[in-house]
Parts: structure tokens; sequence; C-alpha cells
């Protein structure tokens, strides 16, 4: 199994080596062309602005495509922004894939950037978060399932093949997260071999 | 239980930046232009490094209400430089809530013999080296990010090209030196043992470093980038451009881009004129920004 992950900008290397440290092969995606072969796709944290003009044109089309069809995607920070079909003060969305609503910058400026230890359903309930000016979810739409909250504020969740969270556990070296997705991904193929 | 201001969450967001492009603005009109052409984050100051080279005079932290006003109009990170060693403009900074503090040598420096004691604050901070010894003597004091001095404001990216190489240079020689060498190898770079420690333990400067100091094309970015660094700052470079807007969203792609020379090609053609640009030799030496 290969994941692909965005590779425009941003944390990339985190992920790569947090998917090493699970035993998976990560690959860097940054044109249409990269997306074949992988079994489900990270988007890194970054600036969601610069991620997403520079992932425009066929690119953007074939990762909504792909979000679509129920191919499984991880977002963290900036990767939540841009599979959110909402954000708030934004008119457009940007990939989209997961029924949410999340407000950019939502925990503050960096003077604000913390990090802390939270309990995410299926996961632990000590799971290391760093939120670096990150976004939060305002709003969940039917059929997504709120995984992690920090101070009343929904901070993980997942609809069906699409997984985000606001913190970046690329960050740490706990990687129960990733495995988590991995084993996302693991469904997702024997679901499809079985169809 | 929240902890704020820790290493990992000032080092993260200078990890979240990687790949990208840091631009100097010094209007909210330039900030807007920077964050609509793709870049990063922008660095607020009163003059581009160009300008306070042509006219001299002490430069320093920018007015308040400008930094202001550049973090009301982009949603991207706002970074704001503070003299070297000037402690309290870094404590304003840090009351503006800024994203990041340069301590850069592009200011005139307050303080001839120390810099600023990062530890004491919650923003982190960015600071310039030339090689790696003044790297690890910066983290040491608690930057978490670090980019190549350059010689700012010249448009001319060969000094940039060579504090990247010696820093390359620097570090393969930490990591191939044996154990019981590596004492004598901090003494003479200058390096707290300490830091070369954990460069032997990452393989790689133990945060991130970008590209400053001279950078005008596309190609230059993509250059100092295939040379390793983690991003790039551009200074005077797309403000002092004939065409602020097309050089800046080119710059940011031939980052992204920055092995694929059939985008280079692409993105470079038809900009316009670049910043003019200084030979180094032409600098007199007490006007060099870098030995700051």
């Amino acid at each position: 199994m290969r994941l692909g992950i965005l590779g425009l900008q941003g944390a990339v290397r985190e992920h790569l080596q947090s998917l090493a440290r699970v035993g998976i092969e990560g690959s860097v995606v940054k044109r249409t062309s990269e997306l074949a072969g992988l079994a489900g796709i990270i988007l890194p944290g970054g600036e969601s602005t610069a991620i997403s003009l520079l992932a425009a044109g066929s690119l953007r089309e074939e990762l909504r495509r792909l979000i679509r069809e129920g191919f499984p995607f991880f977002g963290t920070c900036a990767g939540m922004i841009l599979l959110a079909n909402e954000v708030e003060g934004q008119e457009e969305t940007n990939i989209g894939g997961i029924d949410i609503t999340v407000a950019r910058n939502a925990s503050g400026r960096q003077v604000d950037s913390f990090e802390t230890v939270l309990a995410a359903k299926g996961i632990g309930d000590d799971v290391p978060a760093v939120f670096i000016r990150a976004p939060y979810i305002t709003r969940l739409g039917n059929g997504v399932t709120a995984l992690a909250e920090h101070e009343g504020a929904v901070v993980m969740a997942r609809q069906g093949n699409v997984l985000v969270a606001s913190f970046h556990p690329e960050l740490t070296s706990d990687t129960r997260i990733h495995r988590y997705f991995v084993e996302m991904v693991k469904e997702y193929e024997t679901k499809e071999v079985a169809l | 239980m929240v902890k704020k201001g820790t290493f990992r969450v000032k080092s993260g967001l200078a990890e979240m930046l990687k790949g990208g492009v840091i631009m100097d603005v010094t209007t909210a009109q330039q900030a807007k232009i920077a964050e609509t052409a793709g870049a990063v984050a922008v660095m607020a100051l009163e003059r581009v490094p160009a300008d306070i080279r042509a006219q001299g005079g002490v430069a320093r932290m920018a007015d308040p209400t400008k930094v202001k006003e550049i973090r009301h109009t982009v949603s991207i990170p706002v970074m704001a430089k503070a003299r070297i060693g000037h402690f309290v403009e870094a404590q304003i900074l840090q009351a503006l809530e800024v994203d990041y503090i340069d301590e850069s040598e592009v200011l005139t420096p307050a303080d001839p013999l120390y810099h600023i004691d990062k530890w004491a604050f919650t923003v982190p901070f960015v600071c310039g080296a030339r090689n790696l010894g003044e790297a690890c003597r910066r983290i040491a004091e608690g930057a978490a990010m670090i980019r190549t001095k350059g010689e700012p404001g010249t448009g001319n990216v060969v000094e940039a090209v060579k504090h990247m190489r010696l820093m390359n240079e620097q570090i393969r020689e930490v990591l191939a030196a044996p154990e019981e060498e590596l004492m004598k190898t901090a003494k003479e770079m200058g390096a707290p043992y300490e830091i070369l420690l954990l460069i032997r333990e990452e393989g790689r400067l133990p945060v991130v470093n970008f590209a400053a100091g001279g950078i005008a094309t596309p190609a230059d970015a993509a250059m100092m980038m295939q040379l390793g660094c983690d991003g790039i700052f551009v200074g005077s470079g797309v403000f002092k451009s004939a065409d602020p807007e097309e050089r800046a969203r080119a710059i940011v792609e031939a980052t992204t881009h920055y092995n694929d020379p059939k985008v280079l090609a692409e993105v470079s053609a038809g900009l316009g004129e670049a910043m003019s640009g200084i030979a180094i030799e032409e600098i007199p030496p007490h006007e060099m920004m870098q030995v700051r």
C-alpha cells in the first residue's frame, strides 16, 4: 500500500516520517499524474490559501472526483480547510468532501498556538495534539461523527472515508492517528475488492 | 492542560511554511498582493532592503499602525523585523501579536554584542546565518527558524548560495565526524556542542532553514530550493520589479515546482524587468549587512 501526500507546500516531510514509522510507503503528489497507484491521500498542514492557489486546475478536479467516489482522504489543519464543504467567510469550496463548516485561525494568532492532550474516539484518551493557528469545526453535517473536542470545539471528525483534524499529529512521534487512517484505507480496499 | 509558546509550537509554524514564499511588504495593499499571489506569510517592514541600502540612516522596526493594518488585511501569518539585540522592539511586536519576529541584519543593529534572548518570548523568532556556527548559536538563543543571510537588497543571489552551500557542507562534516572529534568541531565552528548533537540525531538542522538575501527571480528561488533550503524569503525582489503581481506568483510557482524545469521555463517568461541589482564587489565593506 502506498499513500500520497499532497506536496505543494507545508508539513509534507513530517507526514512521510509518520507513515514510515507505521511501516507505510508515502509519496509526494504535486501533479495529477502522481495520483496513480495510491491507496489514499493525505493533505498536510500548511497555508490553506497558498495550497489552494497551487492546487488549481486539473489536480483539484481529480482530487474532487476521487473524494466523491469514496476514496480515503485525511486532512490536517490546512488540509482540513481544503476538505471542508464550507469555510466561514469564503464563498467557494476548495476541494470539499466532508460536510462540515470550519472557521480558519479559530484558535487565534501564533501567540495563542498551543499543545495539549486530547481524548479521541477510537484512538485513545491521551493523544498529543499540536494546534498552530488552528481552524475549528463549527458545523457538523448529517453523517459526520465528531471524534475529538477541545474546550467545546470539535477538532477532529470523520464522514465515511474522510478524516480531518484541526491539529498536527505529524508533529508528534505518536502514530495512532496515522494508524487509524491506514486502517480506514485497508477497510476501503477490502470493500472495493468485495465489490 | 494547554501549553503555549513551547519550542514545538514555535518551530511547528515554520514547518507549516515549508515549500512556500515569505514576502517583504511595506503596506496593506502590498500584503494583499502577496497573499493573492500565494505567499505563505508576509514580512512587515518600513522600507524594503533595497531602499534601506539606497537611503541609509538608521533602519528600525515598522510603525505599529502599519503592522496592525497589514495584520487586519491578510489571513496568512504576519512576521515583522526587530533590530538585532533590540528586545524592546521584540516585546512590542509580541504585544502586537505578530506571528513571527525576524531579528534581522537588514535593520540597524541595536546591540553590537548580544542578540535577543528569544527563550523569553512566546512568539517565535527567525534569525539569519551565514554558516552553521552562526545558525547553531541563534538556535541555542531560542530561534525556531533559520534563514541564510545572503546580502539583502542586492537582487544578487550569490551570497545566499554561498551561505547555503557552506551550511550544507558543515552539516555533512558534523554528521561524518567521529563522536570524539565533535567537541573540537564545535569549538572551531563556534557552534554550541548540544546543538551539534541535535543535528546528528536528526541528520539535519533541528529547525527549518529558508533562503534569503538577494532572491529576485523564479530561477533564483528554484536554485535555492534545489540546494536544499526549505523555503524562500523575497525581500526587495517582488516590489522593486516591474510587475510585482506576476513576479510574486511566478516565484511561488517556482518554489513549489523547483524540480521541474518545464514549469520553471513557463513561469519565468514575460515577467518584465527584475529589480536592477548590485554586484557584491561594488558594496563598500561597512555597508555589508550580512556581517552584522
